[in-house]
């Protein structure tokens, strides 16, 4: 097991420089660094030497890719691309670009976005599990049919309509939770109630039905029906044999999530206020930051990397038939 | 939804049983706020720089113009605004000399004057927030001004320093601060501009970059070249021969020629002071080292308020200034304001608040609601929530709807000193330049154009038309018909009618366009509109271009980019039409009218002329009318360039927006000020009403809970019934 953790480890170092580079050429492909300067520089009276001095500080005065007035490995490496990208290896994230610690905002940050992922994460995997077993249960009753119909239209509705629906009728309305905001420790609940309400509202549709079917298609096997004969009640047969096998194809999907819960969520920390990584990176985004726009998809495709070498592992752990020979 | 009630209803218990809710459920703040004297303001974009000599934004300056204190300030509540002195003693009128040094009568012709020569006196005793900069021990050592970097390196904020101090404001702080606007690492955006004015400023910069670049080098050799803790530069060391400290209470500054607007700089937070101690103190290797231990983010101010919470991710918070010497509430007001209620403090000390909490709202909707909840104290009006908060009578006048005022809250109007046009690019071929074909045509394009139905339709009628680049309220704009653009309106029943599409035709036609088309080629006229496509949204403004230029049938094609390309084509002329902005830096005709001064064209020298406008004439007249003061004559140069500027109709005049603001019954002393931010400390709380009223509207709606439990019982029922059907059936049908 040791050699293939090793070998996906070492086979992610080419995925990681390939996504840095794509990322680095997407970004200025759109700004230059001149367009950063001014973007925090601001609008009115700059300067070019206020520029020049802006970039030089931050080490943008380099070329892109290719240094070709300097000499030997310089070529390559004094150049913004390697600057900016051979320490991110060494998770160094640097400094965003009005001079914030990276590292210590990721530290900050990440709280309230786990606060805020993780009650969403495991009370909705809680809640679409029991669901999809109740829908299967009932299978091909007029219950399972409504219950997919229920699931689908849910499905059908965006995410955003929820959020303002959820505050507009919970915070105003009924004045039961705060609109938006967030307080650290203990009175964080009040805040995160309704996004947690919300994302397991928006995610039912497609969590349940997903798992139905994973149930569903594990009710038809034959154990399945040697378990009936043996006179098991229906609920014995499915929460002892159906749930068991049906749950290693969702066990070995949130075991890949897992990791990115750390990045948060885009729409809902804006709406909410919750100052979490997901606004920290539409913010610099917005911002034009390169500094942290890179950091953040970087951490985002490690984790992506550790949740998937994790999802193999699961496997091996909760299925005896796979093994990774 | 309906899955989500239970754990809703389940965690609503745990949140009340844990106490963190107070009497109203949906109170964002913490519970031991309440009743406090605290005003709640919000705010959206984090504040990229709090520092005075780089901060040039009116959304920073809402923060730190309540900590640092220039000389000067407006008067919180006369119209037109009028300069008032804050740190110092009066407002400074100008010795004017000649070559010799000589001083000449305040009359005396521009061009016999060399340099004119302000001496400021500045209040003793005013005292600095306590801060960490200033502490000492007990042999009156500095504490923490030579700390070694491991040190800092466990520091985080300025709470981490335990012992903070204090030191009496001097002239010395006042000097140092206009140093640093020479200093190549603070990079101030008004370097180039005051440099043509402020004697020896140019030689500084040149003197402090030659001696940074030596520090750069040297630093790099022994740190490399990321590093950012680049050694101090005492700016104490270095002579700025145009300003000198007089006295320990007084100062002068010596500028070439003569520039009355500068005293209209004195009241911007780049004039402020600024203490050794703390440019030394935030300047020790490691502050900057990723935590911004810096002056961008703890300013250090003589101010009523000072920062103690910089969080721009959520929150920042200011809190009353201990060391604050008060200042008395204006005794006098403009017309109106006693009746208003806004001579009702009038000499008594402020500031009335004991803090400030901004949150960040970076969305319309929670920030409007909670506006209405009662939990920001005032707003601001968006334009989906236009009307329900105001109504326009058949008049045009605006007044609250009944909602609001049913809710106590009160509305304030003001038109803002900026302008808002669509400019013509003078470099272009088609619609630039001083021919008689092109003026006509941009004539023509300016009567199409209709401002009024724009204001209407996507300014919720908040706007002034504009006759011309000078905003209402500013020396220079004329009211009536006196003030009527004749080129696109005609006066009618005593108003301004804008002239109808068939003189715009007609001018067309003379352009050498008739029915749109070149008669020359008889190609189709296509003009192009560079503008920013911010999403889907846009889609009705830009069809309305598209919809003003077709009653002439020209057909306009939209080039739309993001704003860095759009700002890209802006500077370098590359374009043809472009709508664009402007927000006075002073309410002076000069800073209205320079943005189409010749020389100070965009795609030539950079300047914020955008519509590279040149007329010799006009020039002339501008170089005659900026350094005069307000009166007759230069009204009449104004009147004569805007008689010029109206007719080559460089711009299409576009509009002056109004300003909509509303508050809660329990804020008081709230007057809308567009040259200035430092009128909190005038804000006045009625704590109590305030948590009356919160309580009153903000009652929980308990009904759904039980209504979400009686639905998913209902729910379970049926799914009861066929289970139990299912586990009674036999296995096999008899």
């Amino acid at each position: 097991m040791l050699a293939y953790i090793l070998r996906r480890v070492l086979s992610a170092i080419p995925i990681l420089v390939g996504v840095n580079l794509i990322t680095f050429t997407l970004f200025f492909v759109v700004n230059t660094p001149e367009d950063m300067a001014r973007m925090q520089l601001g609008a009115k009276r700059v300067t070019p030497e206020a520029i020049e001095q802006w970039k030089a500080e931050r080490g943008y005065d380099r070329p892109l890719l290719w240094n070709a007035g300097a000499e030997g490995t310089r070529r390559l490496t004094d150049t913004i691309f390697f600057e900016k990208s051979a320490k991110l290896f060494a998770f160094d994230f640097g400094n965003a670009d009005d001079g914030r610690s990276i590292g210590h905002e990721i530290r900050a940050r990440m709280w309230p976005s786990l606060a805020l992922a993780v009650p969403s994460f495991l009370v909705g995997l809680a809640v679409y599990v029991s669901a999809a077993l109740a829908l299967a249960f009932f299978r091909a009753t007029y219950l399972d049919f409504w219950g997919v119909v229920v699931c689908v239209a849910m499905m059908s509705v965006s995410t955003l309509f929820y959020i303002i629906g959820g505050q507009f009728l919970v915070s105003k309305l009924w004045s039961l939770v705060p609109i938006s905001g967030y307080q650290p420790g203990l009175d964080s609940a009040k805040f995160l109630l309704l996004p947690v309400a919300i994302a397991l509202a928006a995610g039912f549709g497609e969590g349940v039905r997903l798992y139905r079917t994973f149930f569903l298609e594990e009710i038809g096997k034959d154990y399945v029906r040697t378990a009936r004969a043996k006179g098991l009640a229906e609920t014995a047969v499915l929460f002892r044999h159906v749930l068991k096998n049906g749950s290693i194809p969702i066990l070995t999907g949130v075991v890949a999530a897992i990791p990115k819960l750390f990045l948060g969520s885009l729409l809902a920390e804006s709406f909410f206020g919750i100052p979490g990584l997901g606004s920290y990176t539409i913010d610099a985004i917005q911002a034009q930051d390169f500094a942290v726009v890179r950091a953040m998809v970087f951490l985002g495709s490690v984790l992506t990397i550790v949740g998937y070498l994790l999802a193999d592992i699961s496997y091996t752990l909760v299925d005896p038939r796979v093994r990774f020979e | 939804m309906r899955t989500a009630a239970p754990t809703v209803a389940l965690a609503l218990a745990a949140a009340i049983a844990s106490g963190g809710c107070g009497r109203e459920w949906n109170d964002p703040y913490p519970a031991a706020d309440r009743g406090k004297n605290f005003l709640y303001s919000s705010f959206i974009d984090r504040p990229k720089t709090l520092d005075p000599a780089r901060s040039y934004t009116s959304d920073e300056w809402g923060f730190i113009q309540q900590i640092y204190e220039p000389p000067l300030q407006y008067h919180y509540l006369k119209r037109p605004y009028e300069l008032i002195p804050q740190s110092a003693v009066d407002v400074p009128e100008p010795r004017l000399l000649d070559e010799a040094g000589r001083e000449l009568p305040a009359g005396a012709p521009q061009s016999a004057v060399r340099y004119s020569e302000y001496e400021i006196r500045i209040r003793p005793g005013i005292r600095y927030q306590p801060h960490p900069a200033f502490a000492v021990d007990a042999q009156g050592r500095p504490l923490y001004l030579d700390l070694p970097e491991a040190e800092i390196k466990r520091k985080f904020t300025l709470a981490d320093f335990p012992v903070s101090g204090t030191r009496e404001l001097t002239a010395e702080d006042f000097v140092y601060q206009i140093k640093r606007l020479a200093h190549p690492r603070v990079n101030s955006p008004i370097l180039g501009h005051l440099s043509a004015y402020v004697v020896g400023l140019r030689e500084l910069a040149g003197t402090l970059k030659a001696e940074n670049d030596r520090l750069v080098r040297a630093h790099q050799a022994a740190y490399g070249k990321g590093d950012r803790g680049l050694p101090w530069i005492d700016l104490r060391q270095y002579a700025l021969s145009g300003v000198e400290v007089v006295d320990r209470y007084t100062y002068r500054i010596r500028l070439n020629g003569v520039y009355p607007q500068f005293k209209y700089w004195l009241a911007m937070p780049f004039f402020a002071p600024l203490p050794v101690e703390a440019d030394r103190f935030y300047s020790q290797r490691g502050m900057n080292d990723g935590r911004n231990l810096t002056l961008d983010w703890w300013p250090v101010g003589t101010g009523p308020f000072m920062l103690t919470e910089n969080n721009p991710n959520a929150r920042m918070t200011l809190d009353r200034n201990p060391n604050f010497r008060g200042e008395p509430y204006p005794t006098e007001g403009a017309p109106g304001d006693r009746e208003g209620g806004l001579l009702a403090d009038a000499g008594k000390i402020a500031p009335f608040l004991d803090r400030i909490v901004y949150t960040r709202e970076k969305e319309g909707i929670p920030y409007w609601n909670k506006f209405l909840q009662g939990y920001y104290d005032q707003s601001g009006i968006s334009s989906d929530n236009f009307d329900q908060a105001v109504r326009i009578d058949l008049e045009g006048e605006a007044s609250l709807t009944a909602e609001m005022e049913q809710r106590g809250i009160r509305l304030r109007t003001s038109v803002g000193t900026s302008t808002f046009y669509l400019a013509f690019n003078f470099l272009d071929p088609v619609v630039g330049g001083l021919s008689e074909r092109a003026r006509k045509l941009r004539q023509a394009i300016s009567i199409a154009v209709d401002w009024e139905e724009f204001i209407s339709i996507f300014q919720n009628g908040r706007g002034v038309p504009g006759m011309g680049p000078i905003p209402p309220g500013i020396f220079g704009y004329r009211e009536g018909e006196a003030g009527l653009n004749p080129v696109v309106y005609e006066w009618a029943d005593g108003r301004p009618r804008r002239k109808p599409i068939e003189v715009a035709k007609r001018l067309l036609a003379e352009a050498g366009f008739p029915g749109g088309r070149d008669e020359r080629t008889g190609q189709p006229l296509v003009l192009h509109l560079d503008t920013v496509q911010r999403g889907p949204g846009d889609k009705p403004r830009l069809d309305w271009y598209r919809r003003q230029f077709q009653k002439l049938d020209i057909q306009l094609e939209l080039r739309t980019s993001d704003w860095n390309r759009f700002q890209e084509k802006v500077r370098t002329g590359n374009t043809q039409l472009f709508f664009l902005g402007w927000n006075a830096d002073y309410p002076d005709p000069e800073n209205f009218m320079f943005l189409l001064n010749g020389p100070q064209a965009r795609a030539k020298s950079g300047g914020e002329n955008a519509a590279n406008y040149q007329n010799p004439e006009y020039d002339r007249l501008f170089e005659q009318m900026k350094n005069m003061p307000n009166g007759p004559q230069r009204q009449a140069l104004i009147d004569q360039m805007l008689r010029i500027a109206r007719e080559d109709a460089p711009w299409s005049w576009g509009f002056h927006p109004k300003d909509y603001g509303l508050a809660h019954a329990w804020v008081s002393n709230v007057k809308p000020n567009q040259m200035a931010r430092n009128g909190l400390k005038f804000y006045r709380i009625d704590a109590a009403m305030r948590e009356a009223k919160r309580a009153e509207w903000n009652r929980p709606v308990l009904w759904p809970i039980g209504l979400a439990a009686l639905a998913l019982g209902l729910a379970a029922a049926p799914a009861l019934a066929v289970y139990r059907r299912r586990e009674r059936a036999p296995a096999r049908a008899a």
